[in-house]
Protein backbone atom coordinates (compact mmCIF):
# COMPACT_ATOMS: atom_id res chain seq x y z
CA UNK A 1 0.00 0.00 0.00
CA UNK A 2 2.94 2.21 1.09
CA UNK A 3 4.42 1.36 -2.93
CA UNK A 4 0.67 2.75 -4.29
CA UNK A 5 1.28 5.88 -2.39
CA UNK A 6 4.73 6.30 -3.18
CA UNK A 7 4.42 6.19 -7.03
CA UNK A 8 0.87 7.36 -7.95
CA UNK A 9 0.20 10.23 -5.28
CA UNK A 10 -0.06 12.90 -8.12
CA UNK A 11 -2.71 11.05 -8.92
CA UNK A 12 -4.52 11.29 -5.23
CA UNK A 13 -3.51 14.91 -5.04
CA UNK A 14 -4.97 15.73 -8.21
CA UNK A 15 -8.06 13.98 -7.63
CA UNK A 16 -8.34 15.05 -3.69
CA UNK A 17 -8.10 18.66 -5.21
CA UNK A 18 -10.78 18.03 -7.93
CA UNK A 19 -13.04 16.80 -4.56
CA UNK A 20 -12.54 19.66 -3.12
CA UNK A 21 -12.41 22.09 -5.37
CA UNK A 22 -16.21 20.36 -7.28
CA UNK A 23 -17.45 20.15 -3.65
CA UNK A 24 -16.77 23.95 -2.53
CA UNK A 25 -18.07 25.38 -6.00
CA UNK A 26 -21.10 23.67 -5.60
CA UNK A 27 -21.62 24.29 -2.01
CA UNK A 28 -21.34 28.22 -3.29
CA UNK A 29 -23.95 28.08 -6.08
CA UNK A 30 -26.37 25.62 -4.48
CA UNK A 31 -26.71 28.04 -1.43
CA UNK A 32 -27.18 30.24 -3.26
CA UNK A 33 -29.70 28.71 -5.83
CA UNK A 34 -31.23 26.95 -3.03
CA UNK A 35 -32.07 29.77 -0.74
CA UNK A 36 -33.81 31.76 -3.70
CA UNK A 37 -35.98 29.32 -4.11
CA UNK A 38 -36.49 28.68 -0.25
CA UNK A 39 -37.93 32.02 -0.75
CA UNK A 40 -39.91 31.04 -3.65
CA UNK A 41 -41.49 28.68 -1.66
CA UNK A 42 -43.07 30.67 1.14
CA UNK A 43 -44.02 33.65 -0.83
CA UNK A 44 -46.95 35.14 -0.60
CA UNK A 45 -47.10 35.11 -4.57
CA UNK A 46 -49.07 31.52 -5.52
CA UNK A 47 -47.26 31.06 -9.16
CA UNK A 48 -43.78 31.63 -7.41
CA UNK A 49 -44.57 29.23 -4.24
CA UNK A 50 -45.83 26.70 -7.28
CA UNK A 51 -42.35 27.20 -9.02
CA UNK A 52 -40.69 26.13 -5.79
CA UNK A 53 -42.15 23.79 -5.44
CA UNK A 54 -42.09 21.75 -8.48
CA UNK A 55 -38.24 22.57 -8.67
CA UNK A 56 -37.24 21.13 -5.45
CA UNK A 57 -39.69 18.13 -5.70
CA UNK A 58 -38.95 17.69 -9.33
CA UNK A 59 -35.00 17.51 -8.09
CA UNK A 60 -34.79 15.68 -4.79
CA UNK A 61 -36.95 12.41 -6.57
CA UNK A 62 -34.81 12.44 -9.93
CA UNK A 63 -30.97 10.67 -9.31
CA UNK A 64 -28.15 12.77 -8.68
CA UNK A 65 -26.55 10.40 -11.45
CA UNK A 66 -29.19 11.10 -14.16
CA UNK A 67 -29.00 14.82 -13.84
CA UNK A 68 -25.06 14.96 -14.11
CA UNK A 69 -25.23 12.35 -17.54
CA UNK A 70 -28.03 14.39 -18.85
CA UNK A 71 -25.62 17.48 -18.87
CA UNK A 72 -22.48 15.80 -19.46
CA UNK A 73 -24.81 14.21 -22.97
CA UNK A 74 -27.08 16.92 -23.61
CA UNK A 75 -24.81 19.86 -23.66
CA UNK A 76 -21.94 18.83 -25.68
CA UNK A 77 -24.65 17.89 -28.37
CA UNK A 78 -27.02 21.15 -28.50
CA UNK A 79 -25.08 23.74 -27.25
CA UNK A 80 -21.12 23.53 -26.30
CA UNK A 81 -18.27 21.78 -25.60
CA UNK A 82 -18.39 20.84 -21.77
CA UNK A 83 -15.67 18.63 -19.37
CA UNK A 84 -16.47 16.12 -17.46
CA UNK A 85 -15.55 18.40 -14.09
CA UNK A 86 -17.73 20.90 -15.38
CA UNK A 87 -20.94 18.83 -16.26
CA UNK A 88 -20.59 17.10 -12.83
CA UNK A 89 -20.28 20.39 -10.57
CA UNK A 90 -23.52 21.55 -12.57
CA UNK A 91 -25.05 18.46 -12.10
CA UNK A 92 -24.22 18.33 -8.09
CA UNK A 93 -25.35 21.88 -7.74
CA UNK A 94 -28.60 21.49 -8.93
CA UNK A 95 -29.23 17.80 -7.12
CA UNK A 96 -27.71 19.93 -4.19
CA UNK A 97 -29.69 23.35 -3.68
CA UNK A 98 -33.34 21.39 -4.02
CA UNK A 99 -32.23 19.59 -0.82
CA UNK A 100 -31.16 22.89 0.32
CA UNK A 101 -33.90 24.56 -0.82
CA UNK A 102 -36.04 21.95 2.37
CA UNK A 103 -33.68 22.95 4.93
CA UNK A 104 -33.53 26.83 4.43
CA UNK A 105 -37.13 26.57 3.98
CA UNK A 106 -37.48 24.85 7.04
CA UNK A 107 -35.23 27.53 9.09
CA UNK A 108 -37.17 30.42 7.67
CA UNK A 109 -40.03 28.88 8.74
CA UNK A 110 -39.10 28.13 11.82
CA UNK A 111 -38.62 31.71 12.43
CA UNK A 112 -40.71 32.96 14.88
CA UNK A 113 -43.32 34.66 12.39
CA UNK A 114 -43.53 37.67 14.43
CA UNK A 115 -40.03 38.59 12.87
CA UNK A 116 -41.99 39.40 9.24
CA UNK A 117 -44.43 40.91 10.38
CA UNK A 118 -42.32 43.54 12.70
CA UNK A 119 -40.27 44.21 9.61
CA UNK A 120 -42.77 44.84 6.88
CA UNK A 121 -44.58 47.05 9.36
CA UNK A 122 -41.62 49.15 10.08
CA UNK A 123 -41.40 49.61 6.04
CA UNK A 124 -39.18 47.15 4.65
CA UNK A 125 -39.81 45.54 1.42
CA UNK A 126 -40.44 41.72 1.06
CA UNK A 127 -36.75 41.04 -0.01
CA UNK A 128 -35.64 43.46 2.61
CA UNK A 129 -36.91 42.27 5.47
CA UNK A 130 -36.02 38.49 3.92
CA UNK A 131 -32.06 39.54 3.79
CA UNK A 132 -31.44 41.71 6.88
CA UNK A 133 -34.02 39.95 9.23
CA UNK A 134 -35.14 36.47 8.32
CA UNK A 135 -32.35 34.66 6.57
CA UNK A 136 -29.65 36.03 9.30
CA UNK A 137 -31.84 33.98 11.93
CA UNK A 138 -32.62 31.24 9.68
CA UNK A 139 -29.14 29.92 8.69
CA UNK A 140 -28.44 30.72 12.65
CA UNK A 141 -30.84 27.35 12.95
CA UNK A 142 -29.38 25.43 9.86
CA UNK A 143 -26.31 25.64 9.89
CA UNK A 144 -25.92 21.86 11.42
CA UNK A 145 -28.31 20.60 8.63
CA UNK A 146 -26.31 22.40 6.08
CA UNK A 147 -22.90 20.71 7.18
CA UNK A 148 -24.63 17.22 6.56
CA UNK A 149 -25.63 18.51 3.34
CA UNK A 150 -22.23 19.62 2.45
CA UNK A 151 -20.46 15.90 3.39
CA UNK A 152 -23.10 14.54 1.56
CA UNK A 153 -22.33 16.87 -1.26
CA UNK A 154 -18.13 15.40 -0.61
CA UNK A 155 -19.66 11.96 -1.01
CA UNK A 156 -21.60 12.92 -3.94
CA UNK A 157 -19.44 14.30 -5.64
CA UNK A 158 -18.26 10.32 -6.51
CA UNK A 159 -20.84 10.57 -9.27
CA UNK A 160 -17.62 12.61 -11.06
CA UNK A 161 -16.13 9.03 -11.85
CA UNK A 162 -19.22 8.68 -13.90
CA UNK A 163 -18.27 11.86 -16.36
CA UNK A 164 -14.53 11.44 -16.18
CA UNK A 165 -13.99 14.38 -13.67
CA UNK A 166 -10.58 13.73 -12.62
CA UNK A 167 -12.09 13.84 -8.86
CA UNK A 168 -10.78 11.14 -6.45
CA UNK A 169 -13.00 8.28 -7.36
CA UNK A 170 -12.20 8.64 -10.89
CA UNK A 171 -8.42 8.61 -9.72
CA UNK A 172 -8.53 5.53 -7.63
CA UNK A 173 -10.22 3.63 -10.50
CA UNK A 174 -6.89 4.73 -12.51
CA UNK A 175 -4.71 4.01 -10.11
CA UNK A 176 -6.47 0.15 -9.80
CA UNK A 177 -6.41 -0.02 -13.01
CA UNK A 178 -2.18 1.21 -13.26
CA UNK A 179 -1.45 -1.37 -10.57
CA UNK A 180 -3.73 -3.73 -10.90
CA UNK A 181 -3.93 -3.77 -6.96
CA UNK A 182 -8.02 -2.98 -6.57
CA UNK A 183 -8.49 -3.39 -2.72
CA UNK A 184 -5.63 -1.82 -1.41
CA UNK A 185 -6.06 1.23 -4.03
CA UNK A 186 -9.78 1.86 -3.20
CA UNK A 187 -8.95 1.52 0.52
CA UNK A 188 -6.66 4.42 0.18
CA UNK A 189 -9.18 6.74 -1.98
CA UNK A 190 -11.67 5.46 0.98
CA UNK A 191 -9.54 6.55 4.04
CA UNK A 192 -9.08 10.10 2.30
CA UNK A 193 -12.44 10.73 2.28
CA UNK A 194 -12.60 9.48 5.45
CA UNK A 195 -10.06 12.40 6.01
CA UNK A 196 -12.52 15.06 4.76
CA UNK A 197 -15.82 14.00 6.01
CA UNK A 198 -15.17 12.77 8.98
CA UNK A 199 -13.76 15.59 10.82
CA UNK A 200 -16.81 17.21 9.33
CA UNK A 201 -19.74 14.82 10.46
CA UNK A 202 -17.87 14.91 14.25
CA UNK A 203 -17.84 18.81 14.40
CA UNK A 204 -21.54 18.90 13.03
CA UNK A 205 -22.44 16.43 16.02
CA UNK A 206 -20.69 18.49 18.09
CA UNK A 207 -22.48 22.13 16.94
CA UNK A 208 -25.88 20.03 17.10
CA UNK A 209 -25.14 19.41 20.34
CA UNK A 210 -24.03 22.78 21.24
CA UNK A 211 -27.58 24.69 19.70
CA UNK A 212 -29.23 21.86 20.96
CA UNK B 1 -41.84 18.73 -36.10
CA UNK B 2 -38.77 16.18 -35.94
CA UNK B 3 -38.38 16.42 -32.09
CA UNK B 4 -42.01 14.85 -32.06
CA UNK B 5 -40.90 12.44 -34.36
CA UNK B 6 -37.81 10.96 -31.97
CA UNK B 7 -39.74 11.37 -29.39
CA UNK B 8 -42.28 8.94 -31.02
CA UNK B 9 -39.46 6.78 -32.18
CA UNK B 10 -37.57 6.48 -29.21
CA UNK B 11 -41.01 5.33 -27.45
CA UNK B 12 -41.35 2.56 -29.40
CA UNK B 13 -42.73 -0.56 -27.21
CA UNK B 14 -39.05 -2.14 -27.95
CA UNK B 15 -37.56 0.35 -25.98
CA UNK B 16 -40.14 1.15 -23.66
CA UNK B 17 -40.36 -2.70 -22.51
CA UNK B 18 -36.64 -2.51 -21.75
CA UNK B 19 -36.37 0.76 -20.14
CA UNK B 20 -39.36 -0.88 -18.13
CA UNK B 21 -37.46 -4.38 -17.23
CA UNK B 22 -34.75 -1.76 -16.12
CA UNK B 23 -37.33 0.02 -13.91
CA UNK B 24 -37.92 -3.75 -12.71
CA UNK B 25 -34.51 -4.87 -11.47
CA UNK B 26 -33.94 -1.15 -9.86
CA UNK B 27 -37.03 -2.32 -7.98
CA UNK B 28 -35.51 -5.53 -7.20
CA UNK B 29 -32.50 -4.18 -5.93
CA UNK B 30 -34.44 -1.19 -3.88
CA UNK B 31 -36.42 -3.73 -2.06
CA UNK B 32 -34.17 -6.37 -1.10
CA UNK B 33 -31.45 -3.73 0.04
CA UNK B 34 -34.43 -1.85 2.15
CA UNK B 35 -35.99 -5.18 3.85
CA UNK B 36 -32.19 -6.24 4.88
CA UNK B 37 -31.10 -2.50 5.99
CA UNK B 38 -33.93 -1.76 7.41
CA UNK B 39 -33.51 -5.39 9.97
CA UNK B 40 -29.48 -4.73 9.81
CA UNK B 41 -30.26 -1.00 10.61
CA UNK B 42 -32.98 -0.98 13.34
CA UNK B 43 -30.31 -3.99 14.98
CA UNK B 44 -27.24 -1.83 14.79
CA UNK B 45 -28.51 1.09 15.73
CA UNK B 46 -30.08 -0.43 18.96
CA UNK B 47 -26.73 -1.16 19.72
CA UNK B 48 -25.06 1.26 19.72
CA UNK B 49 -27.64 3.14 21.90
CA UNK B 50 -27.63 0.56 24.33
CA UNK B 51 -24.54 1.61 25.76
CA UNK B 52 -22.92 -2.25 26.17
CA UNK B 53 -19.14 -1.85 27.15
CA UNK B 54 -17.14 -1.72 23.88
CA UNK B 55 -19.59 -3.05 21.27
CA UNK B 56 -20.93 0.16 20.76
CA UNK B 57 -18.34 2.16 20.69
CA UNK B 58 -16.63 -0.21 18.23
CA UNK B 59 -20.31 -0.51 16.30
CA UNK B 60 -20.27 3.30 16.26
CA UNK B 61 -17.11 3.90 15.00
CA UNK B 62 -17.70 1.46 12.06
CA UNK B 63 -21.22 3.12 11.55
CA UNK B 64 -19.56 6.80 11.44
CA UNK B 65 -16.67 5.20 9.27
CA UNK B 66 -19.31 3.39 6.58
CA UNK B 67 -21.62 6.53 6.62
CA UNK B 68 -19.02 8.84 5.61
CA UNK B 69 -17.82 7.02 2.59
CA UNK B 70 -19.31 7.43 -0.91
CA UNK B 71 -21.48 4.45 -1.51
CA UNK B 72 -20.05 4.48 -5.10
CA UNK B 73 -16.28 3.37 -3.21
CA UNK B 74 -18.20 0.57 -1.28
CA UNK B 75 -20.20 -0.78 -4.60
CA UNK B 76 -16.40 -0.98 -5.76
CA UNK B 77 -15.27 -2.90 -2.71
CA UNK B 78 -18.11 -5.19 -3.09
CA UNK B 79 -17.69 -5.95 -6.68
CA UNK B 80 -14.01 -5.57 -7.26
CA UNK B 81 -12.81 -5.75 -3.93
CA UNK B 82 -14.30 -9.05 -2.72
CA UNK B 83 -12.94 -11.83 -5.26
CA UNK B 84 -9.59 -11.11 -3.81
CA UNK B 85 -10.64 -12.16 -0.77
CA UNK B 86 -12.44 -15.01 -2.39
CA UNK B 87 -16.10 -14.47 -2.56
CA UNK B 88 -17.07 -13.70 -5.67
CA UNK B 89 -20.84 -12.07 -5.94
CA UNK B 90 -22.62 -11.92 -9.19
CA UNK B 91 -23.82 -8.29 -10.02
CA UNK B 92 -27.08 -7.62 -9.10
CA UNK B 93 -25.69 -9.69 -5.10
CA UNK B 94 -22.84 -7.26 -4.90
CA UNK B 95 -25.37 -4.15 -5.54
CA UNK B 96 -27.80 -5.51 -3.20
CA UNK B 97 -25.02 -6.33 -0.81
CA UNK B 98 -23.35 -2.64 -1.16
CA UNK B 99 -26.63 -0.88 -0.92
CA UNK B 100 -26.96 -2.78 2.43
CA UNK B 101 -24.32 -2.29 3.97
CA UNK B 102 -24.31 1.29 3.63
CA UNK B 103 -27.69 1.80 3.90
CA UNK B 104 -27.89 -0.60 7.58
CA UNK B 105 -25.75 2.15 8.11
CA UNK B 106 -28.00 5.20 7.35
CA UNK B 107 -30.52 3.62 9.52
CA UNK B 108 -28.80 2.58 12.51
CA UNK B 109 -28.02 6.18 12.69
CA UNK B 110 -32.02 6.65 11.79
CA UNK B 111 -33.23 4.51 14.72
CA UNK B 112 -30.39 5.60 17.36
CA UNK B 113 -31.71 9.49 17.20
CA UNK B 114 -35.28 8.13 16.97
CA UNK B 115 -34.91 5.94 20.33
CA UNK B 116 -33.03 9.30 21.73
CA UNK B 117 -36.09 11.40 21.24
CA UNK B 118 -38.60 9.08 23.02
CA UNK B 119 -39.11 10.68 26.44
CA UNK B 120 -36.38 8.61 28.77
CA UNK B 121 -39.41 8.57 31.27
CA UNK B 122 -40.79 6.18 29.59
CA UNK B 123 -37.84 3.36 29.68
CA UNK B 124 -37.56 3.63 33.72
CA UNK B 125 -41.24 3.24 34.02
CA UNK B 126 -40.75 0.21 32.18
CA UNK B 127 -38.20 -0.88 34.53
CA UNK B 128 -39.72 -0.09 37.27
CA UNK B 129 -42.77 -1.91 35.64
CA UNK B 130 -40.19 -4.99 35.86
CA UNK B 131 -39.72 -5.37 32.20
CA UNK B 132 -36.38 -6.21 31.72
CA UNK B 133 -34.26 -3.70 29.68
CA UNK B 134 -34.13 -5.59 26.15
CA UNK B 135 -37.94 -5.63 27.33
CA UNK B 136 -38.62 -2.31 27.77
CA UNK B 137 -36.70 -1.52 24.68
CA UNK B 138 -38.93 -3.84 22.54
CA UNK B 139 -42.12 -3.34 23.74
CA UNK B 140 -42.14 0.16 25.13
CA UNK B 141 -39.16 2.11 23.42
CA UNK B 142 -38.59 0.89 19.62
CA UNK B 143 -42.34 1.36 19.10
CA UNK B 144 -42.69 4.60 20.02
CA UNK B 145 -39.31 5.56 18.40
CA UNK B 146 -40.41 4.13 14.86
CA UNK B 147 -43.61 6.65 14.47
CA UNK B 148 -40.94 9.50 15.03
CA UNK B 149 -38.88 7.74 12.39
CA UNK B 150 -40.94 7.48 9.48
CA UNK B 151 -40.05 11.21 7.88
CA UNK B 152 -36.28 9.95 8.17
CA UNK B 153 -36.78 6.01 7.43
CA UNK B 154 -38.81 7.44 4.04
CA UNK B 155 -36.32 9.92 2.92
CA UNK B 156 -33.56 7.46 3.16
CA UNK B 157 -35.69 4.86 1.19
CA UNK B 158 -36.37 7.32 -0.99
CA UNK B 159 -32.34 8.22 -1.41
CA UNK B 160 -32.00 3.88 -2.00
CA UNK B 161 -33.87 3.69 -4.82
CA UNK B 162 -31.94 6.60 -6.49
CA UNK B 163 -28.70 5.47 -5.13
CA UNK B 164 -29.49 2.08 -7.35
CA UNK B 165 -28.61 4.31 -10.29
CA UNK B 166 -24.91 4.35 -9.13
CA UNK B 167 -24.76 0.25 -9.92
CA UNK B 168 -24.63 1.01 -13.62
CA UNK B 169 -21.02 1.03 -12.76
CA UNK B 170 -20.98 -2.40 -12.10
CA UNK B 171 -23.22 -2.87 -15.25
CA UNK B 172 -26.02 -3.91 -13.00
CA UNK B 173 -28.90 -4.20 -15.71
CA UNK B 174 -31.48 -1.46 -14.30
CA UNK B 175 -32.81 1.45 -15.55
CA UNK B 176 -30.23 3.93 -15.80
CA UNK B 177 -27.99 0.98 -17.57
CA UNK B 178 -30.49 0.08 -20.49
CA UNK B 179 -31.45 4.14 -20.98
CA UNK B 180 -28.02 4.23 -21.67
CA UNK B 181 -27.74 1.36 -24.08
CA UNK B 182 -30.79 3.24 -25.75
CA UNK B 183 -29.51 6.09 -26.86
CA UNK B 184 -26.07 5.03 -26.88
CA UNK B 185 -27.99 3.38 -30.37
CA UNK B 186 -29.24 6.91 -31.58
CA UNK B 187 -28.10 10.17 -30.65
CA UNK B 188 -31.60 11.19 -31.14
CA UNK B 189 -32.89 9.55 -28.57
CA UNK B 190 -30.77 11.18 -26.04
CA UNK B 191 -32.99 13.71 -24.72
CA UNK B 192 -36.46 11.02 -24.99
CA UNK B 193 -34.68 8.74 -23.06
CA UNK B 194 -33.74 11.27 -20.15
CA UNK B 195 -37.16 12.74 -19.93
CA UNK B 196 -38.49 8.75 -19.58
CA UNK B 197 -35.63 8.26 -16.88
CA UNK B 198 -36.50 11.28 -15.22
CA UNK B 199 -40.95 10.42 -14.82
CA UNK B 200 -39.73 7.12 -14.31
CA UNK B 201 -37.24 7.80 -11.19
CA UNK B 202 -39.54 10.56 -9.61
CA UNK B 203 -42.61 8.74 -10.19
CA UNK B 204 -41.27 6.34 -7.94
CA UNK B 205 -39.80 7.89 -5.61
CA UNK B 206 -42.45 10.55 -5.16
CA UNK B 207 -45.09 7.74 -4.82
CA UNK B 208 -42.95 6.92 -1.84
CA UNK B 209 -42.84 10.39 -0.51
CA UNK B 210 -46.60 10.64 -0.82
CA UNK B 211 -47.01 7.02 1.17
CA UNK B 212 -44.90 8.43 4.51
CA UNK B 213 -46.68 11.30 4.30
CA UNK B 214 -50.05 9.31 4.92
CA UNK B 215 -48.84 7.53 7.51
CA UNK B 216 -47.63 10.44 8.89
CA UNK B 217 -51.00 11.75 9.07
CA UNK B 218 -52.10 8.72 10.70
CA UNK B 219 -49.39 8.67 13.15
CA UNK B 220 -50.05 12.00 14.52
CA UNK B 221 -53.99 11.20 14.94
CA UNK B 222 -53.15 7.99 17.44
CA UNK B 223 -51.17 10.64 19.17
Amino acid sequence: MAHIVATQWPLLLTGLWHTILCSVIALFFSLIIGSLFAIFEIMPNRVMRIIGHVYVEIFRNIPLLVITMFFFVVIPLYVTKINGFTAGTIGLTIYTSAFIAETVRSGIQSVESGQMEGALSNGLTFWQSMRFIILPQAFKIVIPPLGNQFINLVKNSSVLAFVAGFDLMYQGNMIANNTLQTMPSYFIVAVLYLVITMPLSYYMRHLEKKLA
Amino acid sequence: METVQNFINAYSWTNIHYLLQGLWVTVEVSVASIILSFIFGTILGVIRYANIKYVSAIIGFIIDLIRNLPLLIIIFFTYFGLPNLGFKPAIIEAAILAMTVFESMMIAEIVRSGIMAVDSGQMEGALSNGLSYWQGLRIIILPQALRNMIPALVSQFISLVKDTSLATIIVLPEMMYHAQIIYGQNTNYIIPMFVALAVLYFVVCYALSLIARYFEKRMSYSK
